[in-house]
């Protein structure tokens, strides 16, 4: 870790969603920095709030039946104190969006052309002439052949990596200093991944933006992550710079999830899983370390009461004790089979 | 597109044919023939059979389906048994009436429909929203012909706002503004009868569709540049929503020209509704059977306009 200058930096927030008349926390006390040219990735299971973090940033979650407490300082300000109309000047802005499938992230009904220009039309004063030339510049910078072309088709005239090309358009459009991409590639075949990631890093080295990747694909977290946030049932169970991570992972769900990776050497006829599921939000426990159920045979004194993140190693965060004599259930305490 | 509509129109052939086949095999299976009517207990017995010989009655039911098809290509549905007048004509002037009522009825029903339901997706669970689901719900509770009579009664016969009957005022020149206005002056009433109740569907449809497209991933991405809200509705919610209710435009348009029948028999509209009870209960069959063809066509040509008003309106659809 050099001199990181931070960009976004999140302190204990809580994002609950309403459920009939209770409040249920989807995200539990999370700390987190981005930083200038850097990409920080978010991984975990479905449903361990990566999404909700996420959205929860610049208020695009559903309204009406969500709550957000806590910090997010963007140059010095919380946006979670941001009213609508101030949060749509960073909307776009300072803040760019990537989402998942970009078929359904794209209007069906508009133009390639305008999608873009939308966020132009409200963050600047660019006349409707150099409007058009941007969209063609950034369709270009995107790595779209004939922009102009594209600019006047529809989503569905598209395969699905000129989609997510159009998306990252749109999301870098008005040069924001933050990039939110939540699982860009998911949507996406493999060498299409590659290309796909390829063009966020080239982007990020022209502008310094700090990228926030979300996604599940160890895959993809090793081939373009700086720093690496372990997330599971709400809360940050790691943290880590990326090569850290992969060589001295800590947290039993993260090695659980390193584990499960399937490796031709070993997994000749069964695939390593983590037994169990992620807790629904009404069924969470809030109270112990919440990976214990999942490790039913680990010790219950090797949890903490109230787990805590510690500092293993510089810059490397690991919540609760449980870390420290962890194995897997079939090995035997200690030493492996 | 235009390869399409004339292909279309093409395929339409065999299934007007398919109907017109059933529809002459039921006539025929009904009891009794044009002349039924027409016996008293002195006709004399070879008389009739002769007159039969003579109207081709007696011919296998084949031939007498040829004559009928062949008729009706050279424009000659017959003549009806009660009116005494060609079909053609009969249907050509119940027609015009239910064509002006029909369209008045679908532009009032829109224009109603459009703005409630948008409004009720828009402010979901609000008081608005829920004045508009109650006045839907109470109009699609209330059956056509008791709503009719309330109308009829209360701006027809109390505060007489309106013509209690007819389509026209007979004083006016044809050809002239009077007689125009006259002609919509009549309408209004029964289209607005029509269309408070038509509007149900609609609403609830345009209602449910909205706040549907809210929770679609494009609003979230049109929300992450940074546009307000009230943009987000008008370019990217209410264009998405519109698209079913536009595709079901074809099939109103179509749907309604085929007279309602309460609507037309309580406010005296002579209007095909009315015309197509009145000839089934005087067993007028050459009426029926014209009318019922007329009904298939118009339900093929609704789909097809369907399809082409939905190829308009969603760049994803294009009928090549």
């Amino acid at each position: 870790m050099t001199t990181a200058k931070p960009l976004l930096t999140i302190n204990h927030l809580f994002t609950s969603f309403r459920i009939k008349d209770t409040y249920y926390d989807a995200i539990d006390d999370v700390n987190l920095t981005v930083n200038e040219n850097e990409v920080l990735a978010i991984v975990g299971e479905s449903g361990c709030g990566k999404s909700t973090l996420a959205t929860s940033i610049v208020g695009l979650h559903p309204e009406g039946n969500t709550k957000v407490i806590g910090e997010i300082l963007y140059q010095n300000e919380n946006l979670v104190n941001y009213s609508e109309a101030k949060l749509n000047k960073i909307r776009g802005n300072d803040i760019g969006f990537i989402f998942q499938d970009p078929l359904s992230a794209l209007n069906p009904l508009m133009r390639i052309g305008d999608q873009i220009e939308e966020g132009l039309v409200f963050h600047t004063k660019l006349e409707k002439e150099e409007r058009k030339e941007r969209v063609h510049n950034l369709l270009d910078q995107v790595g779209i052949i004939n922009p102009e072309r594209v600019a006047r088709q529809f989503p569905h005239q598209l395969s699905g990596g000129m989609r997510q090309r159009v998306m990252i358009a749109i999301a870098i459009a008005c040069k924001p200093r933050v990039i939110i991409a939540d699982e860009p590639t998911t949507a996406l075949d493999v060498t299409i991944q590659a290309q796909i990631l390829d063009l966020l890093l080239e982007l990020q080295q022209e502008t310094n933006a700090g990228i926030l990747l979300i996604t599940h694909d160890l895959g993809v977290v090793a081939e373009v992550a700086t720093r690496v946030a372990v997330m599971y049932a709400g809360q940050v169970v790691e943290v880590a710079t990326v090569e850290e991570l992969f060589s001295n992972p800590k947290h039993p769900y993260t090695r659980s999830l390193l584990n499960s990776i399937p490796q031709t050497e070993r997994d000749h006829d069964r695939l390593q899983v983590i037994k169990g599921m992620v807790p629904t939000l009404t069924k969470m426990p809030r109270v112990g370390c919440r990976f214990a159920a999942r490790i039913p045979w680990i010790q219950a004194e090797e949890h903490e009461a109230e787990p805590q993140m510690h500092e293993v190693a510089p810059g490397h965060f690991v919540r609760c004790t449980c870390w420290q004599n962890f194995h897997f259930e079939e090995e035997k305490g200690g030493f492996e089979l | 597109m235009w390869k399409t509509v004339v292909r279309r129109f093409l395929i339409m052939i065999p299934q007007l044919f398919v109907l017109s086949l059933l529809i002459f095999i039921l006539a025929k299976m009904m009891p009794g023939d044009p002349f039924t009517g027409l016996i008293t207990p002195d006709t004399d017995p070879n008389r009739i059979e002769e007159l039969r010989e003579l109207a081709g009655l007696n011919d296998p039911w084949y031939i007498q389906y040829m004559h009928w098809i062949a008729n009706i290509f050279q424009g000659d549905f017959g003549d009806s048994y009660t009116f005494k007048v060609s079909v053609a004509s009969l249907i050509g002037d119940r027609g015009m009436n239910t064509l002006w009522l029909s369209l008045v009825s679908v532009i009032l029903t829109y224009l109603i429909a459009i703005p409630l339901g948008v409004i009720a997706g828009r402010y979901q669970n609000t008081l608005r929203d829920k004045s508009i689901v109650l006045y839907s719900f109470i109009s699609y509770a209330i059956p056509t012909f008791v709503l009719a009579l309330i109308f009829l009664y209360i701006f027809g016969y109390q505060l007489q706002w309106f013509p209690t009957s007819g389509t026209v005022d007979v004083s006016h020149d044809k050809d002239s503004w009077g007689y125009f206005w006259s002609k919509v002056y009549h309408l209004i009433l029964p289209a607005v009868t029509y269309a408070f109740l038509a509007t149900t569907g609609i609403i609830q449809y345009l209602r449910s569709e909205i706040i549907d497209s809210q929770t679609q991933d494009y609003v979230k991405t049109a929300r992450s540049k940074g546009i307000p809200m009230k943009k987000v509705y008008t370019r990217h919610i209410f264009r998405n929503s519109l698209l079913p209710i536009a595709a079901f435009l074809g099939f109103s348009i179509t749907g309604i020209l085929g007279g309602s029948v309460f609507i037309e028999t309580i406010f005296g509209f002579p209007g095909m509704g009315q015309l197509f009870i009145q000839s089934i209960s005087a067993r007028d069959y050459s009426v029926i059977t014209t009318l019922i063809m007329l009904y298939g066509f118009l339900a093929l040509l609704g789909s097809l306009l369907s399809d082409i008003i939905l190829s308009i309106v969603d760049p994803r659809i294009r009928i090549e």
